[in-house]
């Protein structure tokens, strides 16, 4: 019966999670997190049903209020909204579960906030995918970015200064977004996803439309951190508390992203923006840049929390790319590349997290292969997912990256092969670098490092709690499983979901 | 050329409002400027909606018998209104959490000045 209204269920049992957590919480602490966590999960379950759902019956229409669209705001169930939406409530999940240990050793005080602000971060995120309305997904992002600023704002000292820069930029992102619905609206009268898409071919010829597209793709482009709009997030992930920047970095970006494959693929549509107004040429460009630029820069950072911010800007890069191929393989690499980095950056802030609960700092200087015999999977999980990060098969992180070479190839643009190829280099440098002091220094290194006192305070050295090892060590275990699996996800769902006409 | 700015003015005034609300927010050093930057690029998009629902000659968006049936242009839009009124909460919403930001950054720095800030965090 209430299995009916499941892609309502997916963002209303996080808003309503978040609204009776908070409450609740400042009367007695100690009831919040459960709240939370079940909310998350009836969520999760949500988002599992409607995946299947879709696989099995295909698209579902979910019309709020019982209002039909283009009048009524609509909820969308398909092979695209459906893949990502359990992404990003998966993700929220596990780190849920993650952060709880965490949380009271960093943030002690302010947990019941920080579970409600996730909550309603989770909420705006996975509203935005589901939606079919743009200006509910104006709501929605707003939403998301609210939280993501209080998110990214209870960090350390510095924190707040970067969270007021992300308020600013995202705030431009977000205004630019709602002048392009403006234009939007005026020319074709609607707000409807379906119902503009089915009024924007006759206006080919209308400037308008083509200044509501340019708006909206720089609006989404700053919150998706695309180059050269990224310059507010190396800061914030880096500053951010380390369960504060698990829940930033695998899904914030990315649901921005599938943001950017919506305008323009469903939309605005192929034909539209790959040959009457090219924009696709100039998302490809910039994001081929991003990926050496992101890329060069993760190396020269001595810190791990902001190395890894770096590699995100150079990884969102190859899913632009993927977006601005505009091709089938293309599409196929940029979505699976949406997982695959959902999947890696969790599994990498989850470890520097680990790192942070033991060892008070992620400075890659201190880092030494004590870390490894005392925490061996937690290293083991940064080990599996750095080799993803570089793209060694059969990790999940080659897969993407393939897709991507293929797509470049089929595009005929060598250029962008090379790109890929000399990033994939350029990761190997910065993630061996910290591999081999974690796993290849000699045992003679390792005495002389053992006498740096600064490192060695009052701390058991011993491997993280379980309930932050076993979070870890499911996107670890996920990073291979869906390496292997990549054929399955791909065929079943990825090329369901290819948009007509790309 | 002029028929065109003087059907248009008000898109005009709007586009200058935008853009010293863009400029207060990237160029101003204090963030309450910075602050009142935002404010006003926000102001901005929410009168461009409001002014692009405006008809001649048409009334309140509310159905008048007296007009006789019901015709399309006797009325204004009222959707962009309402989605205003969604845009404004968002506003006052950003604005609190801004507000928020700035008031810790101001116990902690004792400044509101942007470069004095990153000087004092270092």
């Amino acid at each position: 019966m209430i299995w009916e209204h499941f892609p309502a269920l997916i963002p209303i049992s996080l808003l309503l999670g978040a609204l009776i957590s908070a409450p609740l919480g400042i009367w007695k602490r100690f009831v919040s997190y459960p709240i939370a966590l079940t909310a998350v999960g009836i969520s999760f379950t949500s988002a599992i049903v409607a995946l299947i759902y879709v696989l099995n019956e295909g698209s579902y229409s979910y019309h709020l209020g019982g209002w039909f669209p283009p009048i009524g705001i609509e909820y969308v169930i398909d092979p695209l909204s459906s893949f990502v939406v359990l992404i990003v409530v998966g993700v929220g999940f596990f780190v849920m579960i993650y952060s709880h240990r965490s949380l009271q050793d960093e943030l002690s005080m302010k947990e019941v906030q920080f579970h409600a602000v996730a909550l309603l971060y989770l909420a705006g995120l996975s509203g935005m995918v589901v939606t079919g309305d743009l200006f509910n997904l104006y709501v929605f992002l707003e939403i998301a970015s609210l939280s993501a600023y209080a998110l990214v704002a209870v960090g350390e000292k510095r924190a707040t200064f970067s969270a007021f820069r992300y308020l600013m930029l995202g705030t431009i992102g977000a205004s630019f977004y709602l002048l392009g619905l403006g234009y939007l609206y005026l020319v074709t009268g609607s707000l409807n996803m379906a119902d503009i898409a089915k009024i924007i071919p006759m206006l080919h010829e209308n400037t308008l439309v083509a200044v509501a597209l340019a708006l909206m793709v720089v609006g989404i482009g700053l919150k998706m951190a695309l180059f050269p709009l990224h310059l507010w997030l190396p800061d914030a992930y880096t500053y951010a508390p380390s369960v504060g920047s698990a829940y930033l970095a695998p899904i914030g970006t990315k649901v921005s992203a599938y943001v950017l494959i919506r305008i323009l693929f469903t939309v605005f549509q192929p034909h539209y923006v790959e040959e009457v107004f090219p924009i696709t040429t100039i998302i490809v460009w910039l994001s081929a840049t991003g990926i050496i630029v992101g890329s060069i820069m993760a190396i020269a950072q001595k810190e791990l929390k902001r190395m890894l911010a770096y590699s995100s800007v150079a990884q969102i890069g190859y899913i632009g790319l993927g977006i601005g191929l505009a091709n089938p393989l293309g599409f196929i690499g940029a979505v699976l590349h949406i997982l695959n980095h959902a999947m890696m950056k969790a599994a990498l802030f989850l470890v520097s997290g680990n790192l942070r609960y033991r060892f008070g700092s992620t400075d890659i200087s201190h880092f030494n292969q004590k870390m490894r015999i005392a925490m061996p999977w937690t290293s083991a999980v940064f080990a599996v997912a750095s080799l993803s990060m570089i793209g060694i098969p059969p990790t999940a992180g080659f897969f993407s990256k393939w897709y991507l070479v293929l797509g470049s190839i089929d595009s005929g643009n060598w250029f962008f092969v090379v790109v890929i190829a000399l990033s994939s280099l350029l990761n190997a440098v910065y993630f061996f670098r910290v591999l081999e002091k974690m796993y290849l220094v000699r045992q003679a290194e390792h005495v002389s490092l053992d006498a740096d006192k600064s490192f060695h305070k009052e701390f058991k050295v011993k491997e993280a709690p379980i309930s932050m090892l076993i979070p870890t060590l499911i996107f670890g275990a996920a990073v291979i499983v869906l390496g292997l699996l990549n054929a399955l996800i791909v065929n079943n769902i990825i090329k369901i979901a290819i948009p007509n006409g790309l | 050329m002029i028929e065109q700015f003087l059907g248009h003015s008000a898109y005009f005034f709007i586009v200058i409002l935008l853009l010293i609300g863009m400029y207060g927010m990237l160029f101003k050093k204090n963030l309450i400027k910075k602050l009142i930057g935002m404010n006003i690029l926000q102001s901005s998009i929410i009168l461009f909606y409001v002014v692009s629902a405006y008809k001649w000659n048409a009334t309140v968006p509310v159905l008048d018998p007296r007009l006789g049936e019901p015709i399309p242009m006797q009325y204004i839009n009222p959707l962009p209104h309402t989605l205003m009124l969604t845009a404004i909460v968002v506003s006052v919403a950003t604005t609190g959490v801004a507000l928020a930001l700035i008031v810790v950054l101001y116990k902690r720095y004792h400044t509101l000045d942007e470069d004095e800030l990153l000087e004092r965090m270092k």
